[in-house]
């Protein structure tokens, strides 16, 4: 597999504090990967790197480029959403997708235009008289038509109810997402993403907590339910975390043996929210 | 090229308010003050334009050719004050565009929906240059002879009212002559107003809030102290300082300003030009060969290419979106 972003020794350091500490990784073609970490963790400033949007210590490889110097060449290939709200407030949708029609050489405006005519948005409005959730449709329907190879998307759903989250998700899986394609997301809700993640990435004050595939995670975590009286036998086999739910204990293990957890109780893959959890613990204490 | 004509189009779109609409406006005001103030002149006084005891009908049936030049001379310059009056409201526009240009969308944070596209940090800061220095002062010639016009029609209306024939002399106005002009000064006062475009877009690439402050402050800030420091006495000039930099960085977006620059007032011009003649004192001829042979001119457009230089850099690593 090729991959599109290769990372070494990234390091980015503002006034007071080390955003992105001396981190390494690669991501490839056809990948989902979500990119999840604290507030403050360093999620946007690695998302920015990657687009030319900061500088940084260390090398990036972005599709061939060098993101610091040909952020222009780049941007032909990679798509970026972040957080709503960031399309001009005086624009016109008739005016966006001219304009993206004209300077994009990849963009499809028919596409645009279909994706445009499923949502209420018409040509003359301005974003500053749309909801975020309309600004957001307006915005993946520009990205859509691009036909980029990476898609960056920096918390896309914030502050959306969650009918357009759902609907923002199943069109990029739908009507986007391809193998030819990768998308690195970051997001909070992360329950609502796990079910189309490839790929995992912690990111815990400034470093690579966790990095892995989905399927790994699958094999390598696993929680186990028990009852009272088998928690003492379950907490000797050291598990990440423990929780109590209706007088069951919930363990989290990372590389236990699959045979001697089942031997005690349930065994269950863990959501990503949980895996999390146990992973940040303490982050904010 | 196409991208470049884009973002120009974009500018525009973003813009239309003050490129177009504040100068309409200011021209649609001064028209209304001009036939507020004339009907009521005319009104106390009978016919309001009276050429040695005589009325004008008589004066235009006696007037010998060089009587009618300079009526046309007259005539020409009643046009030319509304259109400077325009160009005027300009100058604020251009002060105001390229203060906000290069910071508005990192305040409200959609520099990363353009920075999303595959346009260069160069193509963006020059294409809003190219936009204010020259698109705008284009709309706003436009606009001002139009309004000059306009004018010229308004009082001839008001005088056929008072049963004098003034169409004749209208004829005597030269719109095309002073539209070509005005026309053909442009990229003369962009070069000489690239110094002031420089500074703005600079202060509006590089500051983190209150760009019009900066941009402000620093100047004259800097320039009192100088003025009133232990400095002082060892040789700065300060007149010079203030007139050749601190103005100078600040006002020379408003058009026609390189013309007051370098000749203090209207009638300190040169021999061989008629300053009783304002399309004289516009002509190209007159005016490319006597500011592009000032240093001025050119030590400031060096200045200007080296302050986008750096408002080019500080729209590629400001990162505070």
């Amino acid at each position: 597999m090729n991959a599109v972003v290769t990372a070494h020794g990234l390091t980015k350091r503002y006034k007071n504090a080390l955003a992105l500490d001396d981190v390494s990784f690669r991501i490839d073609s056809g990948r989902i990967v979500g990119l999840i970490g604290p507030n403050g963790a360093g999620k946007t400033t690695a998302l920015k790197a990657i687009l030319g949007l900061t500088d940084f210590k260390g090398e990036l490889n972005v599709l061939g480029f060098d993101p610091r110097t040909h952020r222009d060449q780049l941007m032909e290939q990679v798509c970026f959403i972040a957080d709503v709200a960031v399309l001009p407030r005086w624009i016109r949708v008739r005016e966006a997708v001219d304009f993206v029609a004209n300077v994009h050489p990849r963009f499809n405006r028919a596409k645009c235009e279909a994706f445009l005519a499923r949502t209420k948005l018409t040509p003359n409005q301005r974003v500053k008289q749309m909801s975020k959730g309309m600004i957001v449709q307006l915005h993946l329907a520009l990205v859509m038509a691009i036909d980029a190879r990476l898609l960056v998307l920096d918390e896309p759903t914030l502050g959306l109810d969650i009918l357009y989250r759902k609907q923002f998700y199943q069109s990029l899986l739908e009507d986007y997402f391809d193998e030819n394609k990768t998308i690195i997301v970051t997001t909070h809700q992360v329950e609502e993403i796990e079910h189309i993640l490839t790929d995992l990435m912690f990111i815990r004050d400034g470093k690579l907590v966790l990095d892995t595939d989905m399927d790994a995670v699958g094999e390598r975590f696993a929680e186990l339910m028990v009852s009272a009286d088998q928690a003492e036998a379950a907490r000797r086999l050291k598990p990440l975390d423990e929780r109590q739910v209706f007088g069951k204990s919930i363990f989290l293990f990372d590389g236990a043996d699959r045979a001697t957890l089942e031997s005690l109780g349930e065994v269950r893959r863990p959501t990503v929210s949980d895996l999390f959890v146990a992973t940040m613990k303490g982050t904010y204490a | 090229m196409k991208t470049f004509y884009w973002l120009l189009k974009r500018e525009y779109w973003e813009h239309r308010g003050g490129f177009l609409w504040a100068p309409v406006i200011a021209g649609g005001i001064y028209l209304l003050l001009t036939l507020v103030a004339l009907v009521s002149s005319l009104g106390n006084h009978g016919p309001i334009m009276m050429i040695g005891g005589r009325d004008l009908a008589w004066a235009i049936d006696h007037a010998d050719p060089e009587n009618l030049q300079k009526a046309a001379a007259v005539i020409d310059g009643i046009m030319m004050v509304a259109a400077v009056q325009v160009l005027v409201v300009t100058g604020f526009v251009m002060l105001f565009y390229f203060i906000g240009c290069l910071y508005n969308d990192r305040a409200d944070r959609s520099i990363l929906f353009w920075k999303s596209l595959p346009i260069s940090n160069i193509n963006t800061v020059l294409s809003k240059a190219v936009c204010g220095g020259l698109l705008v002062p284009a709309f706003s010639v436009l606009i001002g002879v139009t309004v000059g016009v306009l004018q010229l029609l308004i009082i001839a209306t008001l005088l056929a009212f008072q049963h004098v024939n003034a169409w004749q002399l209208l004829l005597l106005a030269h719109p095309v002559h002073a539209t070509a002009s005005l026309f053909s000064s442009i990229p003369l006062n962009a070069l000489w107003a690239l110094p002031s475009i420089g500074w703005l877009m600079l202060c509006s690439s590089w500051s983190r809030t209150k760009p019009f402050l900066w941009a402000v402050l620093i100047p004259v800030v800097g320039g009192l102290m100088l003025t009133f420091s232990v400095l002082h006495p060892t040789g700065v000039n300060t007149i010079w300082m203030w007139k050749n930099i601190i103005l100078r960085v600040l006002l020379s977006v408003f058009p026609g300003s390189g013309f007051f620059f370098e000749h203090g007032h209207m009638g300190n011009i040169g021999n061989d030009v008629d300053s009783n003649n304002p399309l004289a004192m516009i002509s190209p001829l007159h005016t490319y060969p006597d500011l592009l042979s000032s240093p001025n001119l050119w030590v400031g457009v060096a200045a200007g290419a080296v302050m986008i230089a750096l408002a080019i850099w500080f729209r590629r690593v400001r990162d505070d979106s």
